[in-house]
């Protein structure tokens, strides 16, 4: 027999290897049909409502009808406090363990508390945020409030992403700067930080859209169930009040308003789920972008 | 590498000798900054609340029953007055009373009357007695799927379905089989249980001392309740009237099992023969002023017991 | 005047490390915070009328009864734990096979788009999860298992193994991309099929990291609130079968928080099983990242 020949053995092999690859790929697959079935399901569900006039009105008739724009214009001002408020936090956190931290065990309970923090339940951030917010600090139920609770909660999100960013800044760029006797942090402003802003933004977008879609840790931080603001008027918000948001809403109007046409519910959810994605498709976007330039 | 470190260390010690003295007068500096934010923080909320600004803020708490009731006054009322914004929360009768003890809301809605214990803490946080306002009356209807041939209950029976150590649990006790439900087993759907409707139920049907029986579906709200009833043939549920589908069916209820039945409607709660209806009550902290007055005067005048109406409970004009 | 600039310079700089050095150590500060201020408003109770006990091991959940307040958790955990464990089922075989897939067996291209879709997976709100469970689930499971109820414990595993899909598919996948390729190709050489390769030589060199995905995917299941809220039909009882509906120890903080009056004993029992939740994840996160920290050190070995 030739030594290269086939045998009835090696055949079985590779039948068995094409059904194990098959089996695989039908898991895989099947993780990935329900998100695609739902999305257009849901969207079939949602489109005699869906439109223009339904992001920028405010409901009518017992939340019955019309749109969603205070709660819309709620998860805006959400978002960007929680954003504000973490942004900073988060990037000069990461800052301090890529480029302060040595190899110590206080450097080791960072990184442990940090993964900690991204493990909290969301519902215990909610506990937290109104024992220590909206009672302890003072700031009863408010916008300011959820944020803040939210900003704790998005923090790790940013840490992570911008300490990989600042990772990937090699370390010959800094040598290079100390070496014509700039300071550590002349040299984290002038060179790291430029190098690896677009990570950061990446992170950014990332804790935006896990912020939007929240909805535990605002419920009784700062949401409200409706809340009369004008139509168009995006400062329509103080920061010591209390808002709509648009995770919120889709809770309340799925469990506690009756009459409500089966197509707004659906219609807010896409509109929240959309929101979402979109902004994970434009982190994905710039992160694939970025990898195509990278110039070292 | 190790250059670099070692330039970096250099100045770092450079840097302290220059700097020890620094550090105390920045930390100072940090610390100022640091109250002066808190301070500009509280005021700009007191001013808030005080609402002194352009728009005068309504805050608006409590029952869940009402909620949707108290959303479609605040919606109506932005057209009417627009100098006025109102923040509607539910959360529960017990919500709203707390709030308005603590003082972090202007009005609770309440689908139960607050008790004595509940108003004297009003008082001794306040130095004002919670004033009552009765806007409306809901009838709790029971709900069973479409498909069920069940036309009537009595207290008696509902007790014993809802009730712990309660002894029906199939339908077939009840003498019905419902197409659809095989298992025959009685799905019962309650409410989450610090809900007024839960408590008011409670006191209506089982009584003060008994408990509700566990591993009922505790519904996070009312149309949750009547959405799984329609949805499962098994199911019994109960809510107010106003969240009837024309998929779900009302039973007729009887105070003992053989008297006469009536159902969940306006007349029936109007002559008190229906027997699980219950006022819907909205407190203020003292005789209500300015806007509030208007609010409340409002709510209470034809166009408020309107959307009394519209909304499905029974308004007080009826 | 030169002076003087280089100075103020100085004095940011010093601020800005300053603040950075704050910022770095805020993650074990908000850590703190958390428990201190979940305990701090749990802690009268804890202190003065809490008893374990019947805590742990009652089932009777009577937290607004007039007569006889009861607040025992056991069937509330059996709920929590009942749901995470057909989550696990369902999603860690999945995700091993999607991990597998993705790593071993697909077109760079090919793998690009799906960890991108595995990515969309991940960013969908919870609340919008439970809206799909309460909306879509609820019919199906009603008319497929001809069960009473379509909000149950089947119905909360398979959305919370949804869920935690994505998290467990990008560890593991991690994983076993951190197995060196000449693993690979050492058993290649040997004449096995891929199938054995997988089997015996890169899950077990990976199973550390495969571990930490299953652990993390466990605690995000525990974790989760707005999703089990809707879709597991929120009764307590502890199940006799997937089509039994359950409350989760999250849902019932969620649902009766809100009602609850402040600083009452309800509110403080709802704090206590806030500690609860806490301490649970924190041990399951802390495992993980000793899991993975193991295998930081097998490579810096090797």
């Amino acid at each position: 027999m030739h030594p290269f020949q086939e045998t009835i053995h090696s055949k079985s092999r590779q039948r068995k290897e094409t059904y194990i690859k098959g089996l695989f790929c039908c898991m895989t697959i099947a993780i990935i049909i329900p998100l695609i079935l739902i999305i257009g399901y849901m969207l079939h569900e949602a489109s005699p409502v869906l439109s223009a006039d339904f992001l920028l009105k405010a409901p009518e008739r017992g939340m019955k009808a019309g749109g969603i724009w205070p709660a819309l214009l709620g998860t805006i001002y959400l978002v960007m406090m929680s954003l504000i408020v973490a942004a900073p936090i988060g990037v000069m956190a990461a800052i301090y363990l890529n480029e302060y931290a040595g190899d110590n065990w206080l450097t080791r309970t960072v990184n442990l508390a940090v993964i900690n923090l991204a493990g909290v339940p969301s519902i215990v951030h909610a506990l937290f945020g109104l024992g220590a917010f909206v009672l302890f600090a003072g700031m009863g139920k408010s916008i300011l409030a959820a944020s803040l609770t939210l900003a704790v909660m998005t923090l790790p999100v940013i840490i992570t992403s911008t300490k990989e960013s600042l990772a990937a800044v090699p370390m010959a760029f800094r040598e290079a700067c100390w070496n014509v006797g700039a300071t550590k942090w002349q040299t984290i402003r002038r060179v790291v930080i430029p190098n690896s802003i677009s990570g950061m933004l990446t992170g950014f977008i990332l804790e935006v859209s896990r912020a939007a879609g929240e909805t535990a840790p605002i419920m009784f931080t700062g949401a409200v169930f409706y809340k009369a603001v004008e139509e168009g008027n995006l400062f329509a918000y103080n920061l010591t009040d209390q808002c709509m948001a648009l995770s919120m809403h889709l809770f309340t109007i799925s469990t506690q308003v009756p009459g409500v046409p089966e197509a707004i519910p659906f219609a807010t959810a896409i509109v929240l789920l959309g929101t979402v994605l979109v902004i994970n498709a434009f982190s994905i976007a710039f992160r694939i972008y970025l990898r195509s330039r990278k110039r070292w | 590498m190790f250059l670099g470190n070692f330039n970096n260390q250099l100045i770092k010690k450079m840097k302290l000798k220059h700097m020890k003295q620094l550090a105390r007068n920045s930390s100072s500096i940090l610390l100022g900054l640091a109250l002066i934010g808190c301070g500009s923080n509280n005021t700009s909320q007191t001013a808030n609340q005080n609402s002194s600004s352009s728009k005068t803020m309504i805050q608006n708490a409590g029952s869940d029953t009402m909620v949707n009731l108290a959303q479609a006054w605040a919606e109506n009322y932005a057209k009417v007055n627009s100098e006025v914004s109102i923040e509607v929360s539910g959360g529960g009768s017990g919500t709203g009373i707390a709030a308005l003890i603590n003082g972090t809301t202007d009005i609770a809605n309440c689908s139960r009357a607050m008790k004595a214990a509940e108003q004297q803490k009003a008082k001794d946080a306040s130095g004002k007695d919670p004033k009552e306002y009765i806007m409306g009356y809901d009838a709790l209807a029971v709900y069973v799927h479409k498909d069920c041939p069940l036309e009537e209950l009595s207290l008696e029976q509902l007790a014993e379905i809802y009730g712990e150590n309660g002894t029906i649990t199939k339908w077939s006790e009840l003498g019905i089989t419902i197409p659809g439900c095989t298992s025959d087993e009685i799905i019962r759907v309650s409410r989450q249980s610090s809900s007024g409707t839960f408590a008011y139920f409670r006191e209506a049907v089982l009584g003060e001392e008994r408990d509700y029986k566990l591993g009922s579906r505790d519904m996070h709200g009312s149309k949750e309740v009547v959405e799984l009833v329609q949805n499962t043939p098994c199911a019994i549920g109960y809510s107010g009237m106003g969240y009837a589908t024309p998929e779900v069916k009302m039973l007729k209820i009887s105070k003992t099992l053989g008297a006469e039945a009536y159902a969940p409607n306006v007349e029936n709660t109007i002559a008190k023969t229906y027997p699980i209806a219950r006022p819907l009550f909205v407190y203020s902290l003292g005789e209500p002023e300015g806007a509030l007055k208007n609010y409340v005067d409002w709510c209470l005048g034809p166009e408020g017991q309107r959307i009394v109406n519209d909304s499905g409970y029974v308004s007080l004009t009826n | 005047m030169q002076y003087q600039r280089g100075r103020w310079s100085r004095v940011i700089e010093f601020l800005i490390e300053w603040l950075i050095r704050i910022s770095g150590i805020s993650a074990i500060l908000f850590v703190f915070g958390i428990f201190f201020f979940v305990f701090k408003e749990g802690a009268g109770f804890l202190v003065t009328k809490w008893k374990p006990i019947e805590f742990f091991t009652s089932v009777e959940w009577y937290p607004t009864s007039l007569s006889n307040k009861r607040y025992g958790i056991l069937a509330i955990i059996a709920g929590s734990a009942s749901v995470t464990l057909l989550a696990m089922m369902i999603a860690i075989p999945f995700s091993l096979g999607a991990a597998v897939f993705i790593s071993e067996f697909c077109a760079p291209k090919l793998k690009e788009v799906l960890k991108v879709l595995i990515e969309f997976l991940a960013a969908i709100p919870s609340v919008v999860w439970g809206f799909i469970g309460l909306m879509i689930m609820n019919p199906l499971i009603i008319k497929i298992f001809n069960a009473p109820i379509g909000l149950n414990v089947l119905n909360g595993g398979i959305i919370l193994a949804l869920m935690s899909i994505p998290i467990i598919v990008s560890i593991s996948e991690d994983a076993l991309k951190a197995v060196p390729d000449s693993y690979r190709e050492a058993a290649i050489a040997l004449g096995v099929t891929k199938w054995q390769m997988i089997y015996r030589v890169l899950i077990p060199a990976a199973k550390n990291g495969l571990l930490a995905g299953g652990l993390l995917g466990v605690g995000r299941s525990i974790g989760e609130t707005m999703a089990v809220l809707l879709a597991t039909g929120h009764a307590v009882q502890i199940p006799n079968g997937p089509l039994d509906s359950v409350r989760t120890l999250t849902a019932t903080i969620a649902a009766e928080l809100g009602e609850t009056e402040q600083g009452a004993d309800h509110w403080q029992v709802l704090f206590i099983i806030g500690i609860f939740l806490f301490s649970i994840t924190f041990v399951i996160n802390l495992i993980a990242y000793l899991v993975v920290k193991g295998i930081r050190i097998q490579a810096g070995d090797s």
